[in-house]
This record gives C-alpha cells, structure tokens and sequence, in this order.
C-alpha cells in the first residue's frame, strides 16, 4: 500500500492509496461545495448540478456519457451532502485510461437549458419520493430548526419551491466557481497507475483555471425548540433532536463517537437494551457527525404514538441523566472493536476506501491509513469519554417530531 | 475481452455433506482479512401454520436471546466485542443467517450461531419482547409505500401460503405462543436441506473439522415436500394520501435452476441495469417521469418472476405504467450489439469485484448451491455469458414472452393495466424453491464506515 499525492499548477489535487495486489480501482472526483456553500434561494442548486453533470459535455452526448460508464462496466454513480460532490466509479484496472477521460470531462458539463427543464422533472420526483419515506423530513426539518441562519440548515435537494425557481444561468456561474480545479481532488484507490493518471490530468484539464473560491465557515448560534408535525398517512412516530458535538478537527471526535456507539448503537448500546430489544421502539439510539466548524450529536426514537412520550423520557434519562452510571472499560472495549472491525471489513474493497481516503483528505486535509485510523480510536481513554458525555448534558437541543397525530410529545 | 483467468484469482469450491444432511459449502479467499458466512435453514413462511403469520420471524427472534452457554445479552455482548457484521431474516422457504467478521473471529461466531440454531433457549419471559419487536418491524412496513407494495404483490401473486409476508400479520403475531415457537423450531430447524456457505480466510481443513463438531449432534427429522406454487395475476390498487403513486409489477420469466437462466439474466440487465439500460432511459432520462424505476428477478418454486418499481407523482402515474410496459415489450424488437458487449462487460466487472467480499461472495454460493446443487466458478460464469448472443436473447424473449402479469399500485389514485395483459394472464406452477436475487445484485459493497451509516438517517442524497 502506498500512498501518493500530487497537485498540479492550476490547483488540481491528485491523490492514490495504490495497491498492487487489488482487483479493481475505484476513481472519483471530490468536489468541495455541497448544500452549506449555497445561498438559502438557490437550496439544492449543488445536487441539482451533480444530476446535470451526467447530461452530457461539448464532447458528449447524456447518451454517450451513460453508454460509455456502461461500457466500461463501471460501478459509478454521485452523491451530493452538505459539505460535497462526489463523482465515483469502481473499474477494471486496465479500464483507467478510458475512466479518466470520461470523468473528467464530466467536470465541464454542458448544461443545456433543455436538459435542465426534464431534469428539474426528476429532482421534483426525488422529492416527493424522501416525502413519501419515513422519516418524512424530520431530519432536514430538525437541522433547519438547530442551524437556523447557519447554511447547514439548507436541504440537500432544496425545496419544490427553489428547485423549481433554479434557472440555468445561475446554475451555469455556481458551476464556474466551484468546479475550478483548485476546489477538486481527484481520487484513486486500488491497483492504480499513478503517474499514468497524473499525466493524463495534467493534459486534460490544462486549460481548466483556478477560481479561488474557498468556503466561508462561520460559528453557527443553535436554535433549541421543540416542533411538532403533522403527516396523516404515518403510522409510527418519528422524532430527532440534535446537539451540539465537535467539528472534524477537533481531537475529542473519536470520544465522541465513542460515547453515541456506547450509548445509543443500533446493537448491543444502553438504548438498545433498555427500548429496542424489548420491542419497545423500533429504533432508538444517538449518532454523531462532524462538519467543518462544528459537530452533532443526535438522538433518534421511532416507534407508536402511544408509547413516544414514556420512549423518549426514557431514552433522555439514559443518555442525560444517568450519568452516575459510569461507563465500563468492558463497554468502551465493545464499542472500539465494532468500530475498528467495521474499518477493516470495509476497507477490503478499493470502491470504500475512495470515499474513506477521500473524504480524510478533502474535507481534513490528511491521509491514515486503516491501522491509523484503527489507532486513534484505540488510544481513547475512558476519562476522554466521560468528558464528552460531561460536555453533552450541559448542551441543549432542538428537537423535532412527526407522525400521524400531533401533541404526542411534551 | 481478457481471458478468464488473468483477471480473477482461482476459485475453488469445497463441498462436504455431513451424514445429517447439512451441506457445507466453502471457498477460501486467503487475500482477504475477513471471512464471512450464510447460513440457510428450511424454515420458511410458507410452513407456518395457517393463522399464525409471523411465527418464523418470531422463531428467529426468540432463538436470539439466549442459546448454548449464553444467555441473550451475552449473545450480543460475544458477537459485538468480536465486531461481528450480522443479519438474520425470513424468506418462503428459509431462515437465513448472514454473518461477516474479521478471520481471526470466525470460529467463535460459527460456535454462536451454532447454539443458536441447535440449542436455543427459548425463553417463556421474553416471548413478549419478541412479539413486541415483529409488530415494530410490521408497522414500519407500513409507512414505506415502497415496501409496501412488494408485500403487497407477493402476495398477491403467489397466494396464501407462498405470498407470505416475512413480516407476517398483526392477528398472526397476537397469535403466536411459546409452545408453536418450540414446535416450529424443533420441525423445521433441521439439517437436511441446510446450507452453510463459507467464503474468506480460512483453512479448509480446519473449517470442515469444526462445522463438523459444531453441528454433528444435528438431528434430522422427516419433513413433507413442499406443495405446488401456484402462480396468480390481478391489479390491486391500495388507497394511500402519498405524494407519489408506487407501481409494482410483475410478469413470468424463468427460474433461477433453468438452464435458460443466464438468456432471461440477460434481458433484464438490458432493462434495468446500468445508466444506459432501456428502462433508465426511456422513463426517467428521455421523459423525467421518475427519479427510480427498476427491475430485478425473483424465484420462488420452479417460478420465475420480473420485478418491476416505478414511483412517480399522481398525474404522471398512468403514463409511467405505459412506457415501462412498452419498454419491456421493446425487447421483442431485438438486443443491439452495445447493448450485448455492455452487459457482458458489467457481468466481467462484476465477477471481479465479488473477489473483494467475502460477503457477496457468501451468499453467492449458499444461493447456486441451493438452486444447482453446484457452484459455478468465475471462468464458467464468464464462459456462459460470453455464450449469449443477441439472437439468442431475442429468441429466449419470443420462446418467454412476458406474461402472468400482477400489479399493486399505492397512492392517491389507481393508475389501469390494458386489457389484453389481464385477460392473456395464465396461470402456472412448478416446485417449490426459495426467493433468489440474481449474481448481480448480489454484488452490494459492504457499506463503508458502516457504524455511521447503520444508526444516521441517510446523508445527501445519490444520483
């Protein structure tokens, strides 16, 4: 295993965790803009933009462009959260050259007006699918009441309202200036050519030109109200707080996440014995997750109606109250070996080692490997945790619930 | 296209029937850090006497929380404290079993599910935690319209003892007492017809030696065959205040053990899989009527069955019905040449990748085993997709022309199937053999930084 990282005069970041030994690689392109770069009016422009990119190039039709990842016999596809864009696809090894090409002219789409109107039809679907699903929006509907001003309050795929009001020149200047090369990182991990792919790079997006963009991240002042909702098809309940945890820089993360899979994992936690598995809820547990400047830690509880009130006194009482209840050197060993087998299970295949190698280094800017990140969850102390869980009681949280009547929560 | 054998590590299949009947599959991956297993054993929702709809799942439930030397929350604390990836659920014919952990643990683990399947305890005290935690999973399935419908038209479909739901029904669930779980775990946990499949890091010999102590004192008992599935066709509209209609439907094609199999695989990655498939281009790129529509293959007995998933806004629902229909009779126009070497080539990719997870990998042979009776290796694979041609599938497509047609659509309002496909509805059967996905949907990448994606609500959202 060895890893490469180069970048080119005009900004472009090439990185690869090459190995020899694999079967496959997998390449992706890492844009860094998602839905906390955008303006509140145009909420859903950034994944909007990721369904246009497959729309075809000045070289490409959207036909050429979906026969061709066909024909490579890729695994591909895109996603779009709140801090990126990823383009990805897991080939055959002596399928490179043709991938590159093809995913890099993927960055200079065309962005035809008449694509943008059909594809406006399929976002719209996108939304009313999430509609239909639980948990209904209670999530998004929590992060807009917990973020407020903060743009990580802005929805992922907008609203009907500003996906609809998007217009494809505004779209068109958006792409300009977050799909300068300076703002990109090109990713491979697996058996992977590396100089192969640099040189091609280099040739291919040599007329690309940097746009400095650079996020704006500010402090976000946390709203801490609880909401009700209504949805009347819903049979279960489905409720969300979200507290303060810690950004992706700070040291105290693996503690953190530490504390959430002690408390609330989906096997095995506080959560899970004391509600799910008495059948009392169907899910019940806390989940942490970093940004930039800031962090979460969240609570999640579904299950009837009737039984949200007693579900959710008791849930807060084990994660806020029961703090005399001191976490064992027996459960801190269960959680770090949950999470360090599941770092090595999935670290098996090239197609999860893109996004876990991406992802270290656009959104932190370094590069572990799997016994690195094994380690810093290793070396955590039980005092670190408890200091997390210290930290947490003392913060507020908004909350949000919904379900097929209102009034079913204090 | 590369040869076989420069693109994929040797494949060797270890087959050893134990003198109960339990038929252990395993094919070592020494390349890799993990080993993984799926284990299938005959209890299926089709055995589960009339009125009692979800005792398989309660079974399975209850078999969890305490077997062997461990009691429940020592189950959990061993499996977890191993970090040990685990799933369990029920389909027609099986419980199964789908384990993946790091190689060093996987004696241990097989000891657990072992005791589980062998010697569980049953507990009285918590038969109502388990009844508690199906009606939990019943429900949910009631807020996931896309679920829903599937139930929905298994159901309808297969009738009712082979439509079962794995979920099963609220009065079969209030119905359900300690003494039919004891029962129905000591008549159809039983070793003959069971299928341990092994993939990973592992030695052979030393595996075969412990499945052997583990499970030799597995006592076999005579069981009924399985009757005739009975194949039936219809619509069903259920009433739903949802943004989108869901449309599900279904039509014959042939079974998983036919020798055609790979002709009817074929025709379906030239639907649905891929950016460029028809299905995806004709109904959401060329009209944006859907963000997903889709189709796999399902058997169930000697029965075939094209699933198909369509899930649009209310006004759009009918014309996204007509073109996913006449997209599928397309088919009969014939197969293009891009489309032939396309399919060919995501299979080829796809073979590859499965060397990647032991887990894929797992599932794949407990599936051939059960349907063949043997485990095709990846050059035999390759060899008979190579073999398909595009006469070869248009012939297979007018030898096999769709018919016995079900749908279930959920939503604000029922969308209508033309005439001619309800009235040229037939009815066929065949024997009885369990629900399958296909090689490649088999081939889902273990989720990556899965303690995160398993308790967070989905982040961003995929293309």
């Amino acid at each position: 295993m060895k890893f490469e990282n180069t970048t080119l005069d005009n900004g472009l970041q090439i990185i690869a965790e090459v190995n020899d030994e694999a079967f496959s690689q997998s390449l992706g392109y890492f844009v860094k803009t998602g839905s906390r770069d955008e303006v509140p009016e145009m909420g859903g422009v950034s994944h909007f933009l990721e369904h246009m990119v497959f729309k075809g190039t000045d070289k490409r039709s959207a036909e050429d462009v979906n026969r061709e990842l066909d024909e490579l016999g890729a695994q591909s596809n895109a996603y779009t959260c709140e801090d990126q864009t990823v383009y990805y696809m897991s080939i055959l090894p002596d399928q490179q050259t043709r991938a590159i090409d093809l995913l890099t002219d993927l960055m200079r789409p065309a962005l035809r007006t008449s694509d943008f109107e059909t594809e406006k039809n399929v976002i719209l679907e996108e939304i009313a699918m999430y509609d239909d699903a639980p948990p209904y929006g209670s999530m998004e509907r929590c992060m807009e009441s917990f973020y407020g001003i903060h743009p990580l309050a802005i929805r992922v795929l907008g609203t009907p309202q500003t996906v609809t009001d998007l217009d494809p020149e505004e779209m068109r200047a958006y792409h300009h200036d977050r799909y300068a090369p300076d703002n990109l990182c090109l990713v491979a991990t697996g058996s992977v050519d590396f100089d192969g792919l640099v040189k091609q790079a280099e040739k291919l997006t040599k007329s690309w030109k940097p746009s400095g963009f650079k996020r704006v991240s500010t402090l976000p002042k946390h709203g801490c109200v609880e909401l009700q909702f209504q949805h009347a098809p819903a049979v279960q309940q489905y409720t969300f707080e979200l507290s303060q945890g810690v950004s992706r820089n700070d040291p105290r993360r693996h503690a953190y996440r530490l504390l959430a899979t002690v408390l609330g994992d989906d096997s095995g936690s506080r959560a899970f014995w004391a509600l799910v598995d008495p059948g009392l809820a169907e899910s019940a547990g806390m989940f942490a997750h970093e940004y930039d400047e800031c962090g979460i830690l969240g609570l999640y509880l579904t299950c009837t109606p009737e039984d949200t009130q007693s579900n959710w006194d008791a849930l807060v009482s084990i994660v806020r109250k029961e703090t005399s209840k001191k976490i064992s050197e027996r459960e801190l060993t269960v959680a770090k070996n949950k999470i360090c087998s599941s770092l090595v299970l999935s670290s098996e295949r090239p197609g999860n080692r893109l996004f876990t190698v991406g992802n270290a280094m656009t959104l932190r800017g370094v590069y572990e490997t799997v016994d690195q990140s094994i380690e810093n969850y290793r070396r955590v102390s039980l005092d670190a945790v408890h200091d997390a869980w210290e930290d947490y009681i003392t913060q507020g949280g908004a909350r949000v619930t919904i379900g097929p009547e209102l009034d079913v929560l204090r | 296209m590369a040869e076989a054998e420069s693109i994929t590590a040797p494949d060797i299949s270890h087959i050893h029937r134990m003198s109960n009947g339990l038929t252990l599959v395993a094919e070592p991956m020494p390349w890799l850090r993990s080993a993984a297993f799926t284990l299938l054993v005959p209890a299926g929702t089709r055995s589960e006497p009339e009125g009692l709809q979800g005792l398989c799942g309660m079974t399975l439930d209850l078999a969890q929380r305490g077997a062997g030397k461990r009691n429940s929350r020592q189950i959990v604390e061993d499996l977890d404290y191993m970090g040990v990836e685990r799933s369990s659920s029920c389909s027609t014919f099986h419980t199964s079993f789908s384990v993946a952990c790091v190689a060093e643990s996987l004696n241990e683990t097989l000891e657990i599910y072992a005791d589980m399947v062998l010697r569980p305890h049953m507990p009285e005290d918590e038969v109502d935690e388990s009844r508690q935690t199906a009606l939990q999973e019943l429900l949910s399935i009631e807020d996931d319209p896309s679920q829903k419908v599937f139930t929905q038209l298994k159901n309808l479909r297969y009738g009712a003892q082979f439509g079962r739901s794995p979920y099963g029904s609220m009065e079969g669930l209030e119905s359900v007492a300690l003494e039919a779980m004891v029962d129905y775990h000591a008549g159809r946990y039983i070793p003959d017809g069971a299928i341990l499949a092994v993939a990973g890091k592992f030695e052979w010999d030393e595996i075969k030696a412990i499945v052997e102590k583990l499970f030799s004192d597995w006592k076999s008992i005579e069981t009924a065959p399985a009757e005739a599935v009975q194949i039936h066709t219809g619509v069903q509209h259920l009433q739903h205040e949802s943004s989108q209609t869901h449309i599900a439907l279904a039509y014959d094609c042939v079974p998983y053990q036919h020798p055609a199999f790979y002709q009817s695989r074929g025709l379906i990655s030239v639907l649905s899989d891929g950016m460029s498939s028809r299905l995806f281009s004709e109904v959401r790129e060329k009209r944006g009527l859907v963000y997903t529509v889709s189709a796999s293959c399902q058997t169930i007995g000697n029965q075939g069955s094209v699933l198909t998933y369509a899930g649009t806004t209310g006004a759009r629902a009918q014309e996204t019905l007509d073109v996913t229909i006449e997209t599928i009779k397309s088919l009969g126009n014939g197969i293009s040449e891009g489309e032939l070497s396309r399919l060919k080539a995501r299979v080829k990719s796809s073979l590859v990748m499965e060397q990647e997870s032991s887990t894929s990998r797992s599932s794949q042979i407990a599936t051939d085993w059960y349907y063949l009776k043997r485990v095709p290796n990846r050059k035999q694979v390759l060899a008979e997709i190579e073999s398909l041609t595009c006469e070869s599938l248009l012939e297979h497509f007018q030898q096999f022309p769709p018919k016995g047609w079900g749908l279930v659509t959920m939503g604000p309002e029922p969308v209508v199937l033309a005439e001619d496909l309800i009235s040229a509805a037939s009815t066929s059967s065949g024997q009885c053999v369990d629900e399958t996905t296909s090689l490649t949907d088999n081939l889902k990448s273990i989720t990556s930084n899965s303690t995160l994606a398993k308790s967070t609500p989905a982040k961003g959202a995929t293309r």
